[in-house]
């Protein structure tokens, strides 16, 4: 059976023969419409898995599959959001959000003929993610936590099939960060589309994914695979209960051994 | 924006005021002879006496300089594109850009002499020559800092080289590009100056030569007057030419080069 997104067997090399050996025999499936979450020792390759799903990077051994394609150039239907929010300061809000518009077909061709129903989805997504009435502040007028709403409404904003999170709340405050998650939680409730979320926050793994995987220290592959049967929809008092501990626990002892 | 206080916006006058003053001073104090150093009165009397032949030079230089100015202008955004556009191109053309930015350009008027004679050409030539590279390394600079993650979210988008360019790179290579400018302006007026004092019977430059055969100091003095009067004007403009095109920048604190 192969996922939604499918590495199978993948290594991945930075700088040529001789270079830095990133990932090696790296194979990971992440079904339609799951919610999937990658953690490991810093270095170990997640971004580099992140960038190898979304056709930035390629193999030199292994096949990338995502929707059932072989993926030899850029992707087209993922949204990405990182640590850093990278809004464009010369933009707002607003505008910061209509960029993937402008780039993505069908609705590149579409944009300046129907700009106020896009202008209206915009906002409808900024209004989900507790941004309501900020379109016309520019970055620089927002804290940190909504930079990276914003962030992750300009991910959303094409409605893609595939979103990839690169640790898109490290740089936030835990109160700030809980926050997210429930946002995110809910747009994946809605939309039924497929996310990949490298993190190292374990509370944030579990509590947000239906499936972990744990990678191994560098060259990265993947080492142990949990499904996460806590029932949906989750709450954040989830996290107290004796179960969410232990799964969090029993990855944490992962961790510290492939650290070793 | 806040209104300055008052202090700031006084502080340049009053530090101008005060090197005439002790410069008057040290002139008067120290009985330095006029052929040496004239004292600002004395520069003052030139400039007035002076006045036609200041004001017909000044605008001749004026106009070398614009010219050569405007053709870096153009030429320097064309090339700092294709430089930033391409590693390629970048790798081909930095050596001798580099290379050709270390002669002294003082060296090439009389090659611009024998192609061209004197007068305007040389000296619009050299302006341009000596102005376009910080240009050039602006342009590149700005293109070539976009941030990696960005050009990943877009790229994963399916955005080409161009849709990058287009959306990211030439928007946030804008504050590099009118910065630039201000440093360009300044040496374009040392081009034009440099060429008017060797191959050149008139302009700014010429007029000093001149003076100083006759031993007319007051005169030279005069000369630099009018041409950092010229330097602050066309450095002010080209100043709030950047605040009002790039303003954002500005405001975000953004990383200028
Ligand atoms: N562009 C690059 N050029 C060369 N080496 C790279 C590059 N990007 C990553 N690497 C190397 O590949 C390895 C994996 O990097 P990667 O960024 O995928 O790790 P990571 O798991 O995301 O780490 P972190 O948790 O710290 O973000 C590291 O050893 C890194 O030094
Ligand atoms: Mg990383």
């Amino acid at each position: 059976m192969t996922g939604f997104v499918a590495l199978d067997d993948v290594s991945h090399v930075y700088g040529g023969t001789g270079g830095t050996l990133a990932v090696e025999g790296l194979s990971l499936h992440v079904n339609r419409g799951e919610f999937a979450a990658v953690v490991g020792p810093s270095g170990c390759g997640k971004s580099t898995l992140m960038k190898l799903a979304t056709g930035l990077q390629f193999p030199f051994r292994g096949t990338v599959q995502v929707a059932g394609e072989r993926v030899t150039k850029p992707v087209k239907i993922a949204g990405m959001a990182f640590q850093a929010p990278t809004l464009l300061p010369w933009r707002n809000t607003l505008e910061n959000l209509l960029l993937p518009l402008e780039i993505v077909e069908p609705h590149r061709s579409r944009l300046s003929a129907h700009k106020a129903e896009y202008v209206a989805r915009a906002k409808n997504l900024l209004t989900s993610v507790g941004l309501r009435d900020q379109g016309d502040k520019f970055p620089w007028e927002l804290s940190g936590g909504m930079q990276q709403r914003t962030s992750l409404c300009r991910a959303l904003i094409h409605e893609p099939d595939l979103l990839m999170l690169d640790e898109p709340f490290g740089a936030l405050d835990a109160f700030t960060r809980e926050e997210l998650w429930g946002v995110i939680r809910d747009l994946h409730a809605a939309r039924k589309i497929t996310v990949v979320l490298v993190t190292h926050d374990l509370r944030e793994a579990v509590f947000l994914a239906d499936r972990i995987f744990v990678m191994s220290a560098r060259p990265g592959r993947v080492l142990t695979e949990r499904v996460v049967d806590i029932p949906r929809p989750r709450d954040l008092e989830v996290t107290f209960t004796p179960a969410f501990t232990a799964i969090v626990q029993e990855l944490r002892e992962h961790i510290v051994r492939a650290r070793q | 924006m806040s209104k300055t206080p008052l202090a700031i916006r006084l502080a340049p006058w009053i530090a101008t005021i005060a090197l005439i003053a002790v410069w008057e001073l040290a002139v008067d104090l120290f009985k330095i002879p006029q052929f040496f150093l004239p004292s600002p009165w004395a520069v003052g009397k030139a400039i007035v006496e002076y006045w036609p032949a200041l004001y017909r030079n000044s605008l001749f230089t004026l106009s070398t300089t614009l010219v050569g100015f405007a053709l870096a202008v153009g030429f320097g955004l064309l090339l700092g594109l294709a430089v930033g556009w391409s590693r390629a191109i970048n790798a081909g053309i930095y050596p001798l850009m580099i290379g050709f930015n270390a002669i002294p350009k003082v060296a090439v008027v009389p090659i611009l002499v024998l192609w061209f004679g004197i007068g305007f050409v040389p000296a619009v030539l050299t302006a341009f020559l000596i102005s376009f590279f910080p240009i050039v390394v602006n342009v590149a600079t700005g293109l070539a800092t976009i941030e990696p993650e960005l050009e990943d979210v877009l790229k994963a988008l399916g955005a080409s080289k161009l849709d990058i360019m287009r959306k990211v790179g030439i928007p946030r290579a804008l504050p590099y590009f009118f910065g630039s400018l201000k440093v360009a302006i300044t040496l374009a007026f040392v081009g034009s100056v440099i060429s008017e004092s060797v191959a050149s019977n008139t302009g700014i430059g010429n007029l000093m030569l001149q003076a100083q055969a006759q031993f007319q100091v007051p005169l030279i003095f005069a000369g630099l007057v009018a041409l950092a009067v010229e330097g602050i004007v066309m450095y002010a403009l080209m100043a709030m030419l950047e605040a009002r095109m790039t303003g954002w920048a500005q405001r975000s604190g953004f990383a200028q080069g």
